[in-house]
């Protein structure tokens, strides 16, 4: 199956300042968020793939089409929502998406019907006639939205969508895109400094760090494969005859302190077992954690490598 | 993506020509421009001198007319190179007024607004983008110069018969190509201005400010040095020389001066100077770097984002 996003020895430089450093990698998830700190080059990098960059060497393709060749075939099927407040002037906000429509090649009476219908879709339906320098900071990130998949894209790429947005309005926001995700119409590619927004959309993470790709992981799998990790707060009993009797099981453990023990679950292992297997040694489970690395725990462990570079290109 | 369903879906429909998508910007602008009823007056103003000149090509063939007018022919402006010039001259200077109007907001104000990367992140390259904006300004300028020109000629042809379209054939390209270049440099000039400046008004005073001072600048050249040299740096001008090139009017020696000095040693010494305007070629070649400067402006502002090294 042809990737979404597959990155070739990609890098850019600015003058004499690389910005990207040979990026390699395939992109694959229906949502992917890109993280990373400032100036690690998460824009640079979108604005690469919409080719506003050109690549110093190497190269990209986005659905197996490359970047720099296949430049307008690429944009045809992108629609890109910029960070900063982009629109045009004394232009009502259906006029303006119908525009955008055309521009992407679709015939101006379609335009104008997708225009209405992007619209409505993101909520902007009573607001549309109104011209888009009127509107509210929320209203504009949602007319930039409609603008961006009134083409019916097969890849969004979003910049920091929720930047300045109150909480209901993020909400909608986020709630746009994981309908959209889940339609399964359209990939997304999500770049937000907020790690609570790429952690409720995205099922793929990029960590840019320093223009090199500090982790790229699918968050699906870093989940289920944390599931198994569990953590146990006891009291009582014989502690040290409860683990070995864990450990008989098959399963790691490590004790924490006096009252904690983590344990890394086998595939044959029920939480029953550990029950029966306190009730046996007179412990008391007080707490048991499901513990998984969540997408902060991911990200710092990214930006602890000291030249932002993965040691083995996963976490 | 339904009004009623409220799904995200995919467009499947048919798609515009890629080549044909840029004349979706002048569509738009064109839509806006005409929203202006100052814009919209001058507009009706421009077409006053073609009237005119119409009328005076049907009064050189109906005598009753003339009878009627109590106008003898000869009085007449005759219908010649000249008169084509002339009405190039005149639409010329109210294509410029027009283009003040209309052009400087064209760039800047999607400059001003972050518009480039809306613009520039669909199937549309740079070079689109400002052929589109040009295509603003050439469709309206050539509804004043060119196409009224070429009517104008076509009417006196079917008056004047088949001997004088014949005679003065070679004036239609004269008509298309001199309006041409002046359009191409009205555009380029003013859309260049307009990417550089942000603000409307000041774009439209620079645009005024780069036809009017080094016009100036050069009479002052011209009246100080006792030469025509300093018509190469007045667009005006130099663009009167390739109209009266193009129509076969040009002349270089336009006249001279002759004065006197007075020397010390030598007594009163007499000299007589032939003023000499500039080349074609060298107007031609004023023109051409002009545009390349322009050229070469908008490629480096017109971009979704500005990058610093």
């Amino acid at each position: 199956m042809t990737s979404v996003i597959e990155l070739e020895q990609l890098s850019v430089t600015f003058g004499k300042r690389p910005i990207l450093r040979e990026l390699d990698g395939a992109l694959n998830g229906r949502a992917i968020g890109l993280l990373g700190p400032n100036g690690a080059g998460k824009t640079t990098l979108i604005h690469t793939l919409l080719g506003f960059h050109p690549p110093t060497s190497g190269t990209a393709r986005i659905f197996g089409q490359d970047i720099t060749r296949d430049a307008k075939q690429v944009r045809s099927g992108v629609g890109y929502m910029p960070e900063r407040d982009s629109f045009i002037a004394k232009m009502s906000c259906v006029h303006f998406v119908r525009l955008m429509a055309e521009l992407s090649g679709i015939p101006a009476d379609h335009a104008l019907e997708r225009a209405h219908e992007a619209l409505f879709y993101v909520g902007l339906g009573e607001a549309r006639y109104r011209p888009v320098d009127s509107y509210s900071l929320g209203m504009k990130q949602l007319a930039k939205l409609a603008q961006a998949i009134v083409h019916g894209p097969k890849l969004i790429i979003l910049d920091e969508p929720t930047n300045g947005l109150d909480p209901p309005t993020r909400n909608r926001m986020i709630s746009l895109i994981r309908q959209i995700r889940d339609g399964g119409r359209a990939r997304i590619l999500l770049s937000s400094h907020l790690l609570r927004d790429v952690e409720e959309c995205c099922d793929e993470i990029l960590v840019l760090n320093d223009g090199y790709i500090a982790a790229n992981c699918n968050l699906e799998e870093e989940r289920k494969a944390n599931r198994k990790f569990i953590e146990l707060e006891t009291r009582g009993g014989n502690r040290v005859a409860f683990v070995e009797a864990i450990g008989a099981l098959g399963c790691d453990y490590a004790l924490l302190g006096e009252r904690r023990v983590k344990v890394i679950m086998q595939e044959a292992v029920e939480i029953s077992d550990l029950y029966r297997l306190a009730h046996d040694n007179e412990v008391q489970i007080r707490r048991l954690n499901f513990k998984r690395d969540s997408l902060e725990d991911i990200f710092l462990k990214a930006m602890e490598t000291t030249d932002g570079r993965a040691t083995d290109g996963r976490l | 993506m339904a009004v009623y369903e409220h799904l995200y879906r995919a467009y499947e429909g048919e798609q515009h020509t890629a080549w044909s998508r840029f004349l979706v910007i002048p569509r738009y602008a064109l839509r806006e421009v005409f929203k202006s009823k100052i814009f919209t007056t001058i507009f009706i103003l421009c077409f006053i001198y073609p009237l005119v000149a119409a009328i005076l090509v049907y009064l050189h063939h109906n005598v009753n007319a003339l009878a009627l007018l109590q106008i003898n022919v000869r009085e007449l402006l005759p219908i010649d190179a000249s008169f084509f010039r002339t009405f190039i001259e005149v639409q010329g200077a109210f294509a410029f007024i027009l283009t003040v109007i209309v052009a400087p907001p064209l760039i800047s104000r999607d400059l001003a607004n972050n518009a480039l990367p809306l613009y520039l992140c669909r199937p549309l390259s740079r070079t689109e983008y400002v052929l589109g904006k040009m295509a603003v300004v050439v469709f309206l300028l050539s509804l004043i110069t060119w196409v009224p020109g070429l009517l104008i000629f076509l009417f006196q042809a079917s008056l004047g018969g088949f001997a004088w379209l014949w005679a003065n054939l070679w004036m239609v390209g004269a008509i298309f190509l001199g309006s041409l270049v002046w359009i191409v440099l009205l555009a380029l000039i003013a859309l260049a201005v307009s990417a550089v400046l942000k603000w409307r008004v000041v774009a439209s005073g620079a645009m005024v400010g780069l036809f009017m001072v080094p016009s100036a600048f050069g009479e002052i050249i011209n009246e100080l040095f006792l030469t025509r040299s300093g018509h190469l740096i007045s667009l005006w001008v130099t663009m009167n020389s390739i109209w009266r090139g193009l129509f076969g009017l040009f002349e270089r020696r336009v006249g001279n001066v002759r004065g006197t000095v007075t020397n010390p040693i030598y007594d009163e010494q007499f000299f007589d100077i032939v003023l000499m305007e500039p080349p074609l070629w060298a107007s031609g070649l004023i023109i051409a770097f002009v545009c390349g400067v322009c050229v070469w402006l908008l490629a480096r502002k017109v971009r979704a984002y500005e990058v610093i090294g």
